[in-house]
């Protein structure tokens, strides 16, 4: 997995609430079978109309934003789907960090499980933060070791962050390899567990499939 | 020793090790398909690692499959991607040993229809899937929720989930409902009441009167929809209704373990002196059928309410996102909920594609006729449930009153197959998600319980089911 230190670039601000999973990788993007090439993808239907022409409205389109490395979204940001898509096509487009006062929480798992680093924030210091960003000059740096995050305006924001997760983002560690390390305890868990409950394995889902 | 609930004894009974706040789930029961698993399967391939329990593992074919000719297997799929991303699905599922439910198996269906109706969702579970809507199999008193890939790999691998603790809320639904009130309306009433993120970092326990009077079909519609209000997973601690309906279904136990299992699984309920982080009563004696009118779940009213104004709220940020939605839906503000026309109408799904929502939906289309100008489909949430309805003659009612009866799938549910609606179509649904697009691009989403959604088929638009003549 990537590894996340520090994060520098310009923001894009999009505050409103509820920003569900749909809007930010629609369904038609979901037959791939693949994590790759979903950057065009990325708030399609938002960005382009149905013959692929952009929206010169939407402010990812605007030249200040295109190159954008952050984006400071809205309250239970990501919520619906589990599409871990969404996720892929935010870093595949280039946004590293999403600030917002709440997440949804299987987009946070996603986002822990590809170093994309998301910082929760009150909404107050979110809409502080969203009115530092206008202009390509807007340049916003954030240390994942300190918790700390520099605005343009060279303001410093402080960041709660969970130190266990933390390390997993600064060292970019493989969870299944991290997993297994309980190997032994799986298998004696399981071990007790079938003999306990026979009918799991009794009603094993492979006698009736077959 | 304090009083422990529900999910406090899943989460401890499943816990291998604990690291901080975080503890190593061991997974009784792995759902997958076609959308959310290539990328997983590739991932392990890559590490060079193997599935761990494949018998604890089942796969189907159900978001992205068309929902005619699936009798022709893969053939019937006709775009590329589509047909290789099932593909991908089956030879995946074949080198790893895992059961496989394809496209023409008449066990195939939606991932959470299938799992219950065959046995295999069973109370105390810890059950996963990569699908949000996992929090449906909380209805036996499993703890049920949606993940993303790169977790499905992991527990392809590894069998286990890491996970935080989370909070117990508790919400106890008082009262008799009225006829046609059903858990659709139930679901909308509680996340209209505490909103789309009401209930983030909490685990529901669906409590009282109202929940205990539900079948297991309508305690799996409400749990279905906990994640709409942003919860990790909602359950119902199982009782006799539980336990009656698992009986005699293939993955259930067999006639010589049941009762031993049974046993083991009247140890989950919540103690009386437990204590939960947060408690929601939620009178439902007097409630009207739900409506969603915007783009959020949250933006609930009842079926004799009106579109709400932008000026109903005091707060800049909720009026502009009111306006937004109004513009969006191309609907008035003040607007009677059943002067809104709809041309397209989808009952399905895993939240109500169940064989008591077609048997409802059925009951109101016998006698009548789709409205002119209105397109209705009804998709079967699985090919057990197609073939009850068929037996029970539903399908010919419904077919008779001009409804379309297709074959298992997602379908419009999420609009990624060929099922979806065309730009600015406003349509009567019986899915979870009103989301801008979510049934197709620039579509008019309007959720609802099956009987109303057949009700707006018939008359054309949005209907006060209580004032049919039914």
């Amino acid at each position: 997995m990537r590894s996340v230190d520090t994060i520098t670039g310009t923001a894009v601000p999009l505050l409103q609430a509820n920003i569900d999973t749909d809007q930010i990788l629609p369904k038609q993007f979901l037959r791939t079978i693949s994590r790759d090439g979903l950057a065009d993808a990325l708030f399609f239907d938002w960005r382009f109309d149905n013959e692929g022409t952009e929206n010169p409205d939407f402010i990812l389109n605007q030249p200040a934003y295109r190159n954008a490395s952050i984006l400071i979204g809205g309250a239970n940001f990501a919520c619906g789907s589990s599409r871990e898509h969404a996720v892929w096509a935010l870093l595949d487009f280039g946004i590293s960090c999403v600030i917002a006062p709440s997440f949804a929480e299987i987009f946070a798992g996603n986002a822990a499980n590809n170093g994309l680093l998301l910082i929760t924030l009150a909404q107050a210091q979110v809409e502080a933060l969203a009115a530092e960003a206008a202009g390509p000059d807007a340049q916003f740096r954030i240390d994942l070791p300190p918790q700390v995050i520099l605005t343009p305006s060279q303001r410093e924001v402080a960041f709660d962050f969970n130190q266990d997760a933390k390390r997993k983002l600064i060292a970019g560690l493989d969870a299944i390899g991290e997993t297994l390390v309980h190997k032994a305890a799986i298998a004696s868990f399981e071990a007790r567990q079938d003999r306990a409950m026979p009918w799991l394995s009794h009603s094993s889902i492979k006698d009736t499939a077959e | 020793m304090v009083g422990r609930t529900l999910y406090d004894k899943i989460l401890d009974r499943h816990a291998i090790v604990s690291e901080g706040d975080r503890s190593l789930l061991y997974v009784d029961f792995h759902l997958i398909h076609e959308v959310t698993t290539p990328q997983a399967f590739e991932g392990l391939s890559i590490a060079g690692r193997s599935v761990r329990r494949p018998d604890r593992t089942l796969a189907v074919a159900d978001h992205n499959v068309p929902t005619i000719g699936q009798a022709k297997g893969i053939e019937a799929i006709a775009r590329s991607d589509s047909r290789i991303q099932l593909q991908t699905l089956q030879s995946n599922v074949a080198a790893a040993g895992i059961p496989f439910f394809g496209l023409n198996d008449p066990r195939n269906g939606v991932v959470h229809v299938v799992g219950p109706e065959q046995g295999f969702t069973q109370p105390g579970m810890v059950i996963v899937c990569g699908d949000s809507h996992t929090s449906t199999h909380g209805a036996f008193g499993a703890l049920a929720f949606g993940i993303g890939t790169s977790e499905v790999e992991h527990v392809l691998a590894t069998q286990t989930i890491w996970q935080a603790r989370s909070r117990n809320m508790r919400i106890v639904f008082e009262g008799t409902p009225q006829p046609w009130l059903e858990a659709k309306d139930m679901a909308l009433a509680m996340i209209g009441q505490i909103g789309t993120n009401g209930a983030t970092g909490c685990v529901i326990e669906y409590a009282g009167e109202a929940i205990r009077a539900l079948t297991m079909e309508g305690r799996m519609t409400l749990c279905n929809m906990s994640i709409e209000a942003g919860a990790r997973a909602g359950m119902v601690a199982p009782d006799e209704v539980t336990f009656s309906y698992l009986r005699n279904r293939p993955g259930a136990p067999s006639e010589e373990l049941r009762e031993q299992a049974e046993l083991y699984w009247r140890d989950y309920y919540t103690d009386e002196d437990a204590v939960f982080d947060e408690e929601i009563v939620i009178d439902i004696s007097s409630a009207a059928p739900a409506v969603t009118w915007g783009t959020s779940p949250q933006d609930v009213v009842p079926v004799d309410g009106k579109v709400p104004s932008p000026t109903q709220s005091d707060d800049p940020a909720a009026a502009a996102s009111i306006r937004q939605s109004l513009e969006y839906m191309g609907l008035t503000a003040g607007t009677k909920i059943t002067d809104i026309a709809i041309e397209r109408v989808f009952i399905g799904s895993c939240t109500n594609g169940r064989i008591e929502d077609l048997r409802q939906a059925a009951a109101v289309a016998n006698g009548r006729h789709v409205a002119p100008g209105v397109r209705a489909m009804v998709v079967p949430g699985s090919g057990q449930v197609r073939l009850q309805a068929e037996a029970e003659g539903l399908d010919k009612v419904l077919l008779e009153a001009g409804f379309e009866w297709r074959e298992p799938g997602c379908s419009m549910c999420l609009a990624m197959n060929d099922d979806r609606l065309e730009p600015f179509e406003r349509c009567a649904s019986t899915s979870n998600r009103n989301f801008q697009g979510r049934q197709g691009r620039d579509g008019r989403t309007h959720l609802m319980n099956p009987a109303m959604a057949a009700a707006a088929a018939v008359t054309g638009r949005i209907t006060d089911i209580r004032e049919l003549d039914l």
